[in-house]
């Protein structure tokens, strides 16, 4: 099922709307919730239509035409999208007027724009691409779903090319209902001490990425995506060592061979055991986390994509993302693998090659 | 590697019965399940009229032998009971037997709760449980651990098509060795947030629908679940478990024309039918009979009509939608259109379009009117189309 990343797009609270750059510069985060630097949105979408759309809407022509732009695709076989939550703030929008209006007086523009598809074909209609288009919504499996889809197209041949993107937003009204559950923390602290919060919860991001996969191997390509696996509620730490070993061996790979274990540790101390465990007990190898950067979201591993196949294309890891920094050595990153969970329900791995 | 897929089971509750057996009958009887609002709480009650499941929740809740106290939304209740239904009639003892999965549709998710309990939600700290049933993805877990799938779960959520893209994406995970059998379809419960949502947009029909009518004034919204076991030619060989139909093709395409309409000539609708069709090997003379997606408003009807006519050069088959039976049940419509296609084959029946009087000026055809009984149904073309220029067509054919 290999496919290569030709091209990416990538919306979120780091500078990384610029495809050439690398986590140059990192931003912090002092709020209750990470937003997204935003772009100039002017130089994707025609200021007319800007009027009308959502931010995540922006966020998503935006993001989708950077990434064909780096890929050098204008039309693509296939458009595929990941959401956990789709378009809060519309949904919240046309929930709030149905309730304090009593159902009358409605319009109807923040209903229709609250499909969870709604940014697959607002991409679709930007692109005139009249190809198969899908859209995923499972939690943790969201992004998963939609890249396992465009792989499976590749792979039968149904598509040259495919166009896969995950998204999700937070706003203030859907961070003030997630704060009251024990997935969130109830404290506001500095976005790049995650770990240093020992606490409950989590700190909620947002981002749209997508990404360009195709079959065939060029010089643009940043990395081979070689395979992903999604482990639903798995019984417990020995369940998922046995499947990263299973699927492992499907990829004739053995743990040694990875030079870079991408983890989605994400300041939570009553879930981030595993990935301590891991880390310590499983692996014997280069670390890397990045929610501090991203905070955590359904489609948080369309984060972590670009965050693995950036580590391949520009050969590092910045220092800012190493985890386990007094053991980290030096060495060509060839093997990447990252292991990600939401809410210790669904966990998924990604494989990804030079 | 090309495996042939094959449903062993189906299961369905929507407001024309709450089993395949109820929803046969209803179908014989031409019953609809189209009546004034009972278990929606609105302000529309008694002006539009829905097609709801004919049970209140602790019905359902008791019906499925749940507990009281968990939270389970309206979707949920019933995706339980429509995919423990194929699963008991595709004879599944051990879920873990071979690799499985469940694969659901639905847009609403828990928007049921959400709406009732909003103003709790972001005020109080009253039904906070329901905060982790809103997403598309808490029902299908559910369902997953009620019928024990573990292998694979996910969900899609391309608004009225999603059903059709949940089963597309099994047959293709089948067809690749990921799984060796798939639960695919999809749910949706009524929500005030998405009556609203349609009434705005000024396609609900005050009165009972009339898909493909020159009079039609728009769609009845339904609720439902329906799920169809999808199992590989290798699995079916070695068990020799019956089947009941085999899915022979399938096509997805995207209009990309507008969020909410469709082109007037039909150019989606007519991709993806035209590509369902080549994937199946059959010629357009070969379908028997096409379940239309047939919502009843002006731009559906218009656009979907023209596309068969061009599909099968002005010389359909028999055609109808049995919206006017379930409503238009949005992420469940390809699932519940697929259990009826299934049945059609199964029984060598053609429904009726209820509500029918006079023939659209832009169509070649009417659609069929009457149940057709004893007639020769090997090949079912089925139709999803949804928001977003979502299309998607399926072909069920006799094994």
């Amino acid at each position: 099922m290999e496919v290569y990343i030709k091209g990416i797009g990538n919306i979120s609270p780091q500078n990384t709307a610029d495809s050439s750059i690398f986590l140059d510069e990192v931003v912090g985060h002092d709020t209750d919730f990470i937003s997204c630097i935003e772009p100039n949105y002017k130089e994707f979408v025609n200021p007319i239509q800007l009027r009308r759309m959502s931010k995540l809407i922006k966020m998503g022509i935006s993001a989708s035409k950077i990434c064909l732009s780096d890929a050098g695709i204008e039309n693509p076989g296939a458009i595929i999208t990941g959401t956990g939550l789709g378009l809060v703030g519309d949904t919240e929008k046309f929930l709030n007027q149905v309730i304090d209006n009593n159902e009358e007086f409605l319009a109807p523009t923040a209903f229709i724009q609250s499909t969870h598809n709604t940014i697959s074909g607002q991409v679709a209609i930007a692109l005139k691409c009249f190809n198969y288009n899908n859209t995923y919504s499972h939690r943790g499996f969201s992004f998963e779903s939609a890249l396992l889809d465009g792989m499976l197209l590749i792979k039968d041949k149904d598509a040259e090319n495919v166009l896969v993107g995950g998204f999700d937003e937070i706003t203030k009204e859907h961070h003030s209902i997630i704060r009251k559950t024990r997935w969130v923390k109830n404290e506001t602290i500095k976005s790049l001490e995650l770990l240093n919060h020992k606490t409950q919860g989590t700190i909620v991001g947002e981002s749209v990425a997508f990404f360009s996969l195709t079959g065939k191997k060029d010089e643009n390509t940043y990395a081979k995506i070689k395979d992903i696996k999604t482990i639903y509620k798995p019984e417990n730490k020995k369940e998922i060592e046995a499947k990263i070993d299973q699927f492992l061996t499907e990829n004739a790979l053995t743990k040694e061979d990875i030079d870079l274990v991408v983890l989605g540790l994400n300041g939570n101390v009553d879930t981030d055991d595993v990935y301590y465990h891991l880390a310590d007990n499983y692996f014997n190898t280069n670390y890397a986390y990045f929610k501090h950067l991203s905070g955590d979201y359904h489609t948080v591993g369309s984060f972590a994509l670009w965050f693995a196949a950036n580590t391949i294309k520009h050969q590092k890891v910045p220092e800012v993302a190493r985890f386990r920094k007094e053991n980290f050595t030096e060495k060509p990153i060839k093997n990447v693998l990252v292991y990600n969970h939401f809410r210790e329900v669904d966990h998924s791995i990604f494989l990804l090659t030079q | 590697m090309s495996q042939r897929i094959f449903i062993t089971g189906i299961g369905i509750i929507s407001g024309i019965g709450n089993n395949v057996d109820e929803t046969l009958q209803s179908i014989k009887l031409k019953k609809s399940g189209v009546t004034d609002i009972k278990y929606l709480e609105t302000i529309h009650k008694g002006t539009i009229p829905v097609s709801e499941v004919k049970l209140s929740e602790d019905e359902l809740i008791e019906l499925a032998g749940l507990d009281k106290n968990e939270p389970f939304t309206r979707s949920t209740l019933i995706g339980i009971i429509a995919a423990d239904e194929a699963v008991k009639s595709a004879k599944i003892d051990d879920m873990k037997e071979y690799k499985t999965g469940l694969i659901s549709g639905t847009t609403v998710g828990g928007m049921d709760k959400s709406e009732l309990f909003y103003r709790d939600l972001l005020e109080t700290n009253n039904h906070i449980e329901y905060i982790e049933t809103h997403d598309c993805g808490d029902s299908t877990e559910r369902i997953a651990d009620y019928i024990g799938v573990k292998d694979f779960v996910s969900t899609t959520s391309t608004a009225c098509s999603s059903a059709a893209n949940s089963m597309i994406l099994g047959a293709r995970m089948i067809k690749n060795g990921l799984l060796d059998r798939v639960v695919a379809g999809g749910i949706e419960s009524l929500t005030k947030y998405h009556m609203n949502g349609f009434n705005t947009l000024m396609i609900l029909d005050k009165e009972p629908c009339k898909p493909f009518d020159e009079n039609r004034q728009g769609l009845n919204l339904g609720e439902g679940a329906a799920f169809l076991v999808l199992e590989s030619e290798e699995l079916v060989k070695k068990t020799g478990k019956k089947v009941l139909a085999e899915l022979k093709g399938y096509g997805n395409s995207c209009e990309a024309f507008h969020q909410t309409a469709s082109t007037p000539e039909g150019k989606g609708a007519y991709m993806a039918m035209k590509e369902a069709l080549e994937r199946s090997g059959l010629k357009p003379e070969q379908i028997d009979y096409v379940n239309a997606h047939g919502t009843g408003t002006d731009n559906n009807d218009l656009s979907e009509g023209r596309a068969i006519d061009k599909l099968f050069d002005n010389n359909p088959p028999k055609v109808s939608s049995t919206k006017a039976y379930t409503g238009h049940t949005t992420s469940a419509a390809g699932g519940v259109e697929a259990v009826l296609s299934v049945l059609a084959i199964q029984h060598n029946m053609i429904f009726p379009n209820l509500n029918f009087k006079d023939q659209m000026k832009e169509l070649s055809f009417k659609p069929v009117t009457e149940l057709l009984k004893n007639v020769k149904v090997d090949h079912v073309l089925s139709n999803s189309f949804g928001f977003g220029g979502n299309n998607s067509a399926l072909i069920f054919s006799r094994y």
